[in-house]
């Protein structure tokens, strides 16, 4: 038995059996990581003896009997946005290199109390902007299924080491398609919840309206079990919405009798690859033979939602990133004639050129003589994308879209074209805009065994449905047991 | 809308952002192209709606103000890149 082949539930089963150690599973994914870690380059700390120390420790309270979490010992990866106390949290950028947080975020700590163990910190596009992890100041991380091909971003360092089987499972952070997009592209489960279930407080802000941590799984299960663990209120997240205690596992019913989906027939129209719309369209047939009401409708607002994305988003980065300033955070240039000098050069050599470009379109939209044309004019139009979704949620359950236009792409085939690579978040971004909840599932592999990617939206705080809808479908699809990560070069 | 070289220069001071001469040119078509497909928002048709400021309704969330100290000032202080006894050091800026 190769234990990183398991699910966390599979591992969790086989410890609450004694089939398994905790040592035994540690040692499982170091062991992958020795293996398969210089072809992929999935991670920016591996964190192996403090990983040893407490599978050590835990393993000797479960042989007590003192250890209560039937997760405890179960290693995880989190994405490097997100602080870890006494750990490196770089955001993959110069300018955090040595950055060591003070304090764990909220979901550290969620993850701390279950003695769930952090293996490392995973690659990223550059302060989460950018959607391939080409980005990031560090390394590029490769997709397992294709070690030419990106794995998405900006959470491709996550969304590989799971798809590589290097951790079980791992945190990323969304907020224009960061979860569902890497994991769309390397054949995993992506959730990204709605905005407000998940305490944002420790992780690094990027665009602070848009931003949602979510799991990074093998399977919905398991997305279901970590979601159990990091959603709730947190008061040192304002944003965080008081909602009560959900079991999202007792959502997985396997059913979907009447469940009514809708697809926005916009969704499937220009520069979406044909290999992709086969494979949804596949996958609507599956949920009509399942019982699912599937019905077409017109929602038309990708564009308007991808343009209104770059302006919020980037104008709030702008103001988040502003706070680099060679005064607190590590980074200091070496010479300079005064405090703006300083500054100045600071940013200038601590930021890469994809968040240079991302401050400086932020800045231009929210400056004098633009900030009517460009940002406000975003703001209403966010509005609009709001109550469209609004309208379609009377009628369906879950809307149903590719999670991207394109399977991975070539290393390196859009590194000189922004636009063209903001184009790739088209299917993804209006659900923040909105801040609805939306999973990424594996549907199938095309021609050169490269995964596709379905997304399922839901309203507000309905991840119950999402989930159970994801697994009905993947338990009848058995993605996992026909196509696995190849590693070709 | 047109974006010059001299927009782009104050721009880029305005975030503390210095380009060099050979790096103007393609941040200003990056933008250009950028700001060129952003133009569609203003094709939408928003007249009548009102702003949205973040995804959940806006309300004031409140707590009780309670003091919490952070004690763990050697780990803040691991971050500065300089500093004077439990100070973070920075250049002079009155003269």
């Amino acid at each position: 038995m190769d234990i990183t082949e398991l699910t966390v539930h599979e591992q969790q089963e086989k410890l609450k059996n004694k089939e398994i150690t905790v040592n035994e599973i540690l040692k499982a994914y170091l062991d992958r990581i020795n293996d398969k870690e210089k072809d992929v380059q999935a991670f920016v700390t591996i964190l192996e003896e403090d990983a040893k120390n407490k599978a050590k420790e835990i393993q000797q309270k479960i042989d007590n009997g003192e250890e209560k979490n039937s997760l405890a010992g179960i290693p995880i990866g989190i994405k490097d946005n997100i602080c870890t106390e006494g750990i490196k949290t770089t955001c993959s950028s110069k300018m955090l290199e040595n950055f060591i947080s003070p304090y764990d975020a909220t979901v550290m700590e969620k993850l701390k109390e279950q003695n769930i163990i952090n293996l490392g910190k995973l690659n990223m596009d550059e302060f989460a902007m950018g959607g391939s992890t080409e980005h990031s100041y560090f390394k590029v991380t490769k997709n397992p299924w294709n070690l030419n091909k990106v794995p998405g971003g900006s959470s491709g360092g996550s969304a590989a080491a799971v798809a590589a089987n290097l951790v079980p499972w791992a945190l990323g952070s969304d907020t224009g398609g960061s979860i569902r997009q890497p994991a769309s592209f390397c054949g995993v489960v992506g959730l990204k919840p709605t905005y407000g279930l998940v305490s944002r407080y420790g992780l690094v802000a990027f665009a602070s309206s848009l931003d949602q941590i979510g799991p990074i799984t093998k399977d919905v299960k398991d997305s279901a079990i970590l979601l159990n663990i990091i959603a709730g209120k947190d008061p040192k997240d304002a944003t965080s919405v008081d909602k009560e205690k959900k079991d999202y596992v007792k959502a997985l019913k396997n059913n979907v009798k009447g469940l009514r989906i809708g697809v926005p027939k916009e969704f499937f129209k220009e520069g979406i690859n044909e290999e992709v719309k086969q494979a949804l369209e596949e996958a609507i047939e599956k949920y009509k033979e399942l019982g699912a009401k599937v019905e077409e409708f017109s929602l038309d607002i990708a564009k308007y939602s991808l343009a209104t994305y770059y302006i919020i988003a980037c104008a709030e980065a702008s103001s988040n990133l502003g706070r680099f300033d060679g005064i607190r955070y590590t980074y200091r240039t070496n010479e300079f004639k005064d405090l703006k000098d300083l500054y100045k050069k600071t940013r200038s050599e601590g930021f890469g050129k994809e968040v240079k470009r991302r401050i400086i379109l932020g800045t231009y939209v929210l400056s004098s003589g633009y900030y009517d044309a460009y940002y406000k004019k975003a703001q209403k139009v966010r509005t609009l994308v709001m109550n469209e979704f609004n309208k379609a949620f009377e009628k369906y359950d879950v809307i149903l879209t590719p999670t991207s236009p394109t399977v991975a792409f070539d290393i390196g085939s859009k590194t000189n074209n922004p636009l063209e690579m903001y184009l790739a978040d088209i299917c993804t971004v209006s659900v923040n805009i909105a801040g609805l909840p939306g999973i990424s599932i594996p549907c199938k592999v095309d021609k050169e065994g490269m995964p596709i990617g379905m997304q399922l939206i839901g309203n507000k705080f309905s991840e119950e449905t999402i989930l159970n809808a994801a697994y009905t479908y993947e338990q009848s699809i058995k993605f996992r047991e026909k196509y696995k990560p190849t590693f070709k070069k | 809308m047109k974006v010059s070289k001299e927009e782009i220069m104050h721009i880029a001071n305005l975030a503390s952002l210095t380009l060099q001469e050979n790096e103007v040119e393609e941040y200003l078509k990056n933008l250009q192209e950028i700001i060129d497909f952003a133009d569609i928002v203003n094709k939408a048709n928003v007249d009548d709606l009102d702003i949205t400021i973040g995804a959940n309704e806006a309300k004031n969330v409140f707590r009780k103000d309670e003091i919490i100290n952070f004690k763990n000032t050697e780990s803040l202080l691991q971050n500065a890149p300089s500093k004077e006894k439990n100070m973070f050091k920075i250049p002079k800026i009155i003269n």
